[in-house]
Formats: structure tokens, sequence, C-alpha cells
């Protein structure tokens, strides 16, 4: 590829982006009132964008295979336990994250 | 006018004192993908510039990766296009979620819609912002610092190459940890969990069917079918229970 056609293809992915997070603005802009059938889905939306965003982070986990799923599956184990305990996110998150690592560097290698 | 410059620049340090502890593990996560990001750049060929403008301009983790090799790949804009549509489409949602939240906030709006990659909406979305918090500032800050973090990281990982040695496998469950704890929260915020099943079901049998590289875009299709066809009883869950 030469430098222009290079800037062409990134210029392409950012285009991409913008496009997909700007759409809805740009379309419901607030001149007219919104849809409820929009506000109903801004409203009920994000429960399942969760939910899809934790399995999409889990995507490659492969519960058949070694070392099928464990070292994930008892991470987030750790995880909810802290939050549902002391409720301080970031708490949560550093206990989880480490326990991973110990799993997948000395146990799961 | 001073007084009133002094008054602007103390909510916003307000807003960004409320906006940084919530970064935080978001800046553990991106550093180390960042980070791996500019190394897989650096490794295929290029120098930190593509890194650090492509993290910059782009600023979407997944599609990053996926551009450096179409940059190795004969040049096909309209395929780019498509493709980078197609990876990034969930952010359709992020925009549905946050019409109301983004109303009125003047200039920042361009900026934070521009900058909504999936740990800032999550982190915006749910963030519980007390009332002497200005909401347009910790929107703008959220944003900009989850940016700088990133674009940082791969900037680093492009100039570093393969230099690190600490091991930092794993790491990147913050992400993961991140999206449950906020998952956990939205749980048990709400009183019915259809839409959350929904998304749960979705995701896994679209992923069991498509496979992991193309099952979002069927996902999203099917939470919207879902969410769509079932809106009487979740709008109206305690109506339908005494219908029964």
């Amino acid at each position: 590829m030469t430098i222009t056609q290079q800037v062409i293809t990134i210029g392409m992915c950012v285009l991409g982006t913008v496009l997909t997070r700007a759409l809805p603005f740009l379309i419901f802009n607030g001149k007219r009132p919104t849809p409820r059938y929009v506000q109903y889905l801004g409203k009920v939306l994000p429960s399942a964008i969760f939910s899809m965003l934790v399995v999409y982070c889990l995507r490659n986990v492969t519960p058949l295979h070694y070392s099928y799923g464990l070292p994930e599956l008892i991470a987030i184990g750790v995880t909810v336990t802290v939050h549902l305990w002391k409720r301080q996110m970031l708490l949560s998150i550093a206990s989880g994250t480490v326990c991973y690592m110990l799993l997948v560097q000395l146990v799961f290698k | 006018m001073n007084i009133l410059e002094k008054n602007h620049d103390r909510k916003a340090f307000k807003a960004l004192k409320w906006a940084f502890p919530y970064t935080i593990p978001i800046f553990a996560g991106f550093w180390f993908l960042g980070i791996a990001y500019g190394i897989y750049a650096n490794a295929s060929g290029f120098s930190f510039v593509y890194p650090l403008i492509m993290s910059m301009t782009i600023y979407g983790g997944s599609l990053e990766f996926i551009t450096v090799s179409m940059l190795l790949s004969p040049f096909a804009p309209v395929q780019t296009l498509i493709m980078a549509i197609m990876i990034q489409a969930r952010h359709l949602f992020y925009g549905i979620s946050m019409l109301d939240k983004f109303k009125g906030l003047g200039w920042k709006k361009y900026y934070l819609i521009y900058g909504m990659c999936d740990e800032t909406f999550s982190i915006n979305y749910s963030a519980e912002i007390p009332k002497d918090v200005d909401r347009g500032w910790f929107y703008f800050f959220v944003t900009l610092l989850n940016q700088i973090y990133w674009v940082s990281g791969a900037t680093i990982g492009g100039l570093m190459g393969d230099l690190i040695s600490f091991d930092t496998k794993g790491l990147d469950f913050a992400m993961t940890a991140l999206f449950v704890v906020i998952f956990l929260d939205q749980w048990l915020k709400e009183k019915h969990h259809m839409s959350a099943w929904i998304g749960l079901i979705s995701s896994v049998v679209c992923l069991i069917l498509f496979g992991t590289d193309d099952f979002m875009i069927p996902t999203m299709i099917c939470i919207l079918v879902l969410l769509t066809a079932f809106r009487k009883p979740i709008e109206n869950p305690e109506k339908a229970g005494d219908a029964k």
C-alpha cells in the first residue's frame, strides 16, 4: 500500500466507527420527539448490553478443552463475591484480576 | 468574568476528581491491551506513529487490531468500511441508550459521542453522579482519561516493541471484571431481569451457532427482536403477572 492508500484505509475505519457511534444522535436529534419505541429501547437495552459485553470478553474461553474456563469461572466468582461483600468497584476488579493472573501464571499454565 | 471563570474551573476540577477513580480499572486494562496492540503493530513492521495515530483516530480496540492486518492486505476501501461498520455495530446500542443523558451538553456532546467506546459507555451509563457534580464534565473526563490511557499504551507498545519482560499475562482480565461488576450493579438495581436474560441467552446461543468472530451482529438482531416481542411484559411486568 502507498501512504495515501494507508491513510484512506485508516480513514474508512474512523468513518465506520464514528458512524456507528453518532447515527442514533443524528436520527433522533431532539428536533422531533424521540419515538416511544426508541425510548423504550434506550431504557431496556443497557441490561442486555452488559450481558453481551461479559459474554464478548469471555468469547475465547474453551469450556470443552483445557483449561475448561476454570480460571475465568473462579476469578469471576471472586469478583462477584468481593463486590457483594464490599460494594467497592475498584476492590472487586483488582481482586478478580489478581486472582486470574495468579491462576493463569501459576496454576493453569 | 474572573469569578465566573474560576467557578467554571472549579466545576470541571470537581468532576475530574469524581471521574478519576472510575477510570482506574480502565487504566490497567487499557495499558495492557494498548501496549499489546502497539507491540503487535510494531512486530507487523509499523513504526510507533501508526499505533499512535490509529489509537487516537479510530479509538476502538478490536477494530484497530484488524486495521493492522488490513494495512498489510491489498487496498480495498469499500470492504474496509463495511468491515468497520460490522465490527463497530454494537455502538449503535450505546447511542440509543445515551440519547437522553447527552441532551443539552453543548460542545462536549460531540466529543462524548466520538469517544464512546465500550468501557467509556459502560462507566458513563452506570456511574452514580452526585447532584453537585457537573454531569457533562464528568462524562467528558471519563471519556478523555480513557482515551489518554489507550493512546499512551498503544504508543508505548509501539516504541518498546518486545522489550517488555514483566509477566503481565492475565492482566486484561481487568476489562472482563469491569463488565462483570457493572453487570452485577445493574442486576441488583433492577427489579426484573428479563432484558439481562435476553442479552445473556442471545449472546451465548449466537456464540455457539456463529463462532467467536461472527456472533455479535446476530446477537444484536436477536436482542432487538426479543426486546420488541416482549415489550409488553417488560414494560408492565405486574400487569402481565396479573393476567396469568
